[in-house]
């Protein structure tokens, strides 16, 4: 019996696919799995685990939360980036922010519960709140001092043109005191909940203030990173942060300035990538050579 | 060593190596599919399928049979993924729902392997590796083949006979993508990535919080994800994720191995064609406008314009610290230039030029140098298309290596170009007058671009994303399969169809009236009819989105 034209192809295809999927689908990965057995090779394969007296605690490709069951850091831990992989560093929900440059206003609803940050605003707060942590100045361009985006909402007589009529400092809910007590004039209003001024027309104009150009607090303590997983800080957030660490643990800084060094990264080749400091293998290493108190 | 010296230094060694491999991997490339002897593996093959190795096939037969196998690997796909909760290494997931298994079995045979879901929390290890993985061999493999049968179309003549589908796909997989991806799943391995099929490691961590450490086969998977320019990631972080590239350098070998492949391809056509130079000058083509993308997108990014940019200090949301704001760049213009999709920082926080950047690669048609084989083929159809402009300017017989451009084949060109532009403009809109863009993260200008950014992806297969916008919708789901699908396959018939009407031709020898399609010239004008046609179509969507953000 001969098969019709169309219904043969679909069997060779169908054929075809089956032979390809026991081939590639599973001899292949399969046969790299066993590769991944060889001894040397076989430690990376199952994910580069780290152990503490028997106990694994982590994998040191992997960043983790060095904070408390509240979420505060622990301070004699240096800190990771902020990531949004779930609650923060979690493998099974790993995430970036995905928030755009100028996602600079926080929705800001009646039931807080609501209300979400901007990209500026969380930028801002983590600023500020590591500047406290470590006793460095926090404060960052277009950041107010109590740590939201100092942005203003603008209303003109005629829309886009004409005078100033009133000015909202959106970020900023009442009884906050605007950052800024007057705008070409104007004095600014704080926000109220459940307004959203850019719809009712204000025209959204973030204020750069006078923050230094380069804040104390680098870029990378103050960004969620792509992977939400990133094992890795910036050696100047590390610096920063040697001071506090050093005093929790009674434990010269120059020691713990060195132990960083220990575990800083250049760039592959000399010009890959960026220098790094994997911050748990640090965290390890200071936990065997200073235990806190 | 400056952050600008050790990018600038990342980028020319990047571009060191492509030059080193393009001709002995071209060449080899060129032997693979030209040649005739089969091996006992491919004998085996050819008889478990059941084809004739030896039977050549007219564009009609290769494209039905391409069409066959396209189409049986989305229902195989599909069923495996609503049956993976009776299978092995499932880890307990559920069955993927209708709308979403309809979008991913189209996203990966495709070649797009754009991702609606989050593979550490979705699809078991069985589905990814015998089922996602696979296709991210064969659709490579298929794109290959259509550039290597539009070829044919300029290098032979007075026949209908284009090759052998079966042939081809075989001949691909086995001798080019399979051999590479053992050697880079090693590499990868050594690098850090994982390999294994353990459903995870639960630890306690240092100051006593759990975290559970996912397992899988990655390497193997990762290997041909980048080679394959697919992008589909084992992890819903994708080449950020350091169990998929750990290291600044398994970075650089991943950027390498999304380009290896699309910059050699034009090696095999010059081979083919007989005429060196021709592929040199397709070649140069993708190079200029390549360097020019990745040296913008990184000059965006290193500015951090932008309010949050600014505020930062640089453009680091989204990017992880081993990579750092320059090697974030570079990855994602290769990544965008290729239809590869996979991302190792997000397209979503870059600054508005730097994302609108991202979006102009796609627009490109994924040419420079393109998805492997899809990037050959577009870019040959681009010059045809050029040939046929340059005709109407100058007054020369439109010709391009000596086969006539009559009006058949322009208009198969024409077809090619305007599917997906149509896709694009047309699904953007459809999002918006049905309120489907609600479900963007973003507002305002912003919003736009996430909305525009998942159409331009997935009709030009490419398959990254301005991630923030949710796509788990029956409506998003089946909107963008639709147009992977209609952006895939359309202009592969055109191609082909293109393929045999120019098979059938006999050569015209070259006249006084023939514009040479080697020289600088040539070149410059394929690269400004490619810049125009994209400026012409796109821009005022550009404009309502990265543009009015940016500036």
């Amino acid at each position: 019996m001969r098969l019709p034209t169309w219904l043969a192809q679909h069997l060779a295809a169908l054929r075809a696919l089956l032979v390809f999927t026991v081939l590639l689908g599973l001899a292949y990965p399969l046969a790299m799995v066993a590769v991944g057995r060889v001894p040397g090779l076989d430690g990376k394969a199952d994910g580069s685990l780290v152990s503490v007296d028997g106990r694994t605690v982590g994998s040191s490709l992997i960043g983790q939360s060095f904070t408390d069951a509240d979420g505060n850091p622990v301070p004699r831990y240096f800190q990771s980036r902020p990531s949004a992989a779930g609650d923060g560093y979690d493998p099974t929900s790993t995430s970036a922010s995905n928030l755009g440059p100028e996602d600079i206003v926080d929705t800001n609803a009646t039931n807080p519960d609501d209300s979400t940050q901007s990209l500026l605003t969380q930028v801002c707060s983590r600023s500020k709140a590591v500047g406290e942590l470590d006793g460095v100045d926090g404060r960052r361009p277009y950041c107010t001092p109590d740590g939201v985006g100092a942005v203003l909402a603008v209303f003109h007589r005629d829309g886009l043109t004409g005078p100033v009529t009133r000015v909202v400092s959106v970020n900023q809910t009442a009884p906050a005191a605007p950052f800024v007590s007057s705008y070409q004039g104007v004095p600014v209003e704080p926000a109220q909940p459940g307004h959203d001024y850019r719809a009712e027309g204000g025209l959204i104009t973030p204020i750069r203030g006078d923050a230094p150009a380069i804040p104390a607090v680098p870029a990378d303590a103050v960004t969620a990173s792509a992977s939400g997983l990133d094992p890795h800080i910036s050696p100047a957030y590390a610096a920063i942060q040697v001071n506090r660490v050093a005093r929790e643990r009674g434990a010269d800084p120059a020691a713990i300035r060195r132990l960083v060094s220990e575990h800083t990264t250049g760039r592959a080749l000399g010009f890959m990538g960026a220098p790094a400091v994997n911050v748990l293998e640090l965290n390890l290493a200071l936990d065997q050579e200073f235990p806190a108190r | 060593m400056t952050v600008t010296t050790a990018g600038v230094l990342f980028i020319l060694s990047l571009v060191a190596a492509l030059v080193a491999v393009h001709k002995p991997f071209g060449d080899y490339m060129y032997r693979v599919v030209s040649g005739t002897g089969h091996s006992r593996v491919e004998r085996g093959i050819y008889r478990l399928v059941g084809v004739n190795p030896a039977a050549e096939q007219t564009w009609g037969v290769y494209a039905r049979s391409l069409l066959a196998f396209s189409a049986v690997s989305v229902l195989f796909l599909y069923a495996f993924m609503r049956l993976q909760n009776h299978l092995w290494l499932s880890l307990g997931f559920d069955p993927v729902m209708t709308h979403g298994a309809w979008n991913t079995a189209v996203s990966f045979v495709t070649n797009t392997n754009w991702q609606w879901y989050s593979g550490e929390s979705t699809m078991g290890h069985l589905v990814q590796m015998a089922g996602l993985a696979v296709q991210n061999f064969l659709s490579a493999a298929v794109g290959i083949a259509v550039a290597v049968a539009l070829v044919r179309g300029f290098a032979r003549s007075r026949t209908g006979e284009l090759g052998n589908f079966w042939v081809d796909l075989t001949r691909i997989t086995l001798r080019i993508l399979l051999p590479i991806c053992v050697l880079a799943a090693i590499v990868l391995m050594i690098g850090g990535a994982v390999q294994n099929l353990s459903g995870g490691t639960d630890v306690s961590t240092l100051t006593g919080g759990g975290q559970h450490l996912t397992g899988g086969p990655v390497a193997s998977q990762e290997a041909i994800k980048d080679l394959g320019t697919n992008g589909g990631g084992f992890y819903n972080v994708n080449s950020a994720h350091p169990f998929e590239n750990p290291t600044s350098w398994t970075n650089w070998l991943e950027i390498f191995l999304l380009l290896m492949i699309p910059f050699s391809l034009p090696r095999v056509f010059g081979r083919m064609v007989g005429q060196n130079r021709q592929g040199y000058a397709i070649a140069a083509v993708m190079a200029i406008l390549a360097l020019a993308s990745i040296t913008l997108t990184n000059v965006f990014e290193l500015a951090g314009n932008g309010t949050v940019p600014q505020a930062v200090g640089a453009a680091l949301e989204g990017k992880d610290v081993r990579f750092d704001v320059s090697n974030s760049a570079t990855f994602a213009a290769a990544t965008t230039l290729t239809s590869t999709g996979a991302v190792n920082s997000f397209h979503d926080s870059y600054t508005a030029l730097g994302g609108g950047m991202l979006l102009v690669n796609m627009m490109l048609g994924e040419v420079a140098p393109g998805g492997v084989g899809a990037g050959l083929y577009g870019l040959l159809i681009l010059a045809v298309i050029t040939v046929f402009v340059a005709g109407l300017m100058v007054g020369r017989t439109p010709e391009y290596l000596g086969k006539k451009i009559s009006s058949r084949e322009i208009k198969l060109a024409s077809l090619y170009f305007l599917i997906t532009p149509a896709l694009v403009l047309a699904g953007t809109a459809a999002a918006f007058a049905t309120g489907n863009n609600s479900t963007a993260l973003n507002v305002g200008p912003h919003g736009l671009s996430e909305v525009l950014y998942a159409f331009t992806s997935a009709s030009n297969n490419n398959g990254s994303a301005f991630a923030g916008i949710t796509v788990n919708t029956p409506w998003w789901n089946t909107a963008l399969g639709l147009c992977m699908l209609l952006g895939r396959f359309l202009p592969i018939v055109f191609a082909l169809a293109l393929a045999g009407s120019l098979a059938r031709q006999k050569p015209t020898p070259a006249s006084e009236g023939t514009l040479p399609t080697h020289r600088p010239l040539f070149v410059g004008m394929v690269v400004g009819v490619t810049v125009v046609l994209v400026a012409l179509t796109f821009l005022p969507a550009l404009a309502l989105g990265p543009l009015a953000e940016g500036l």
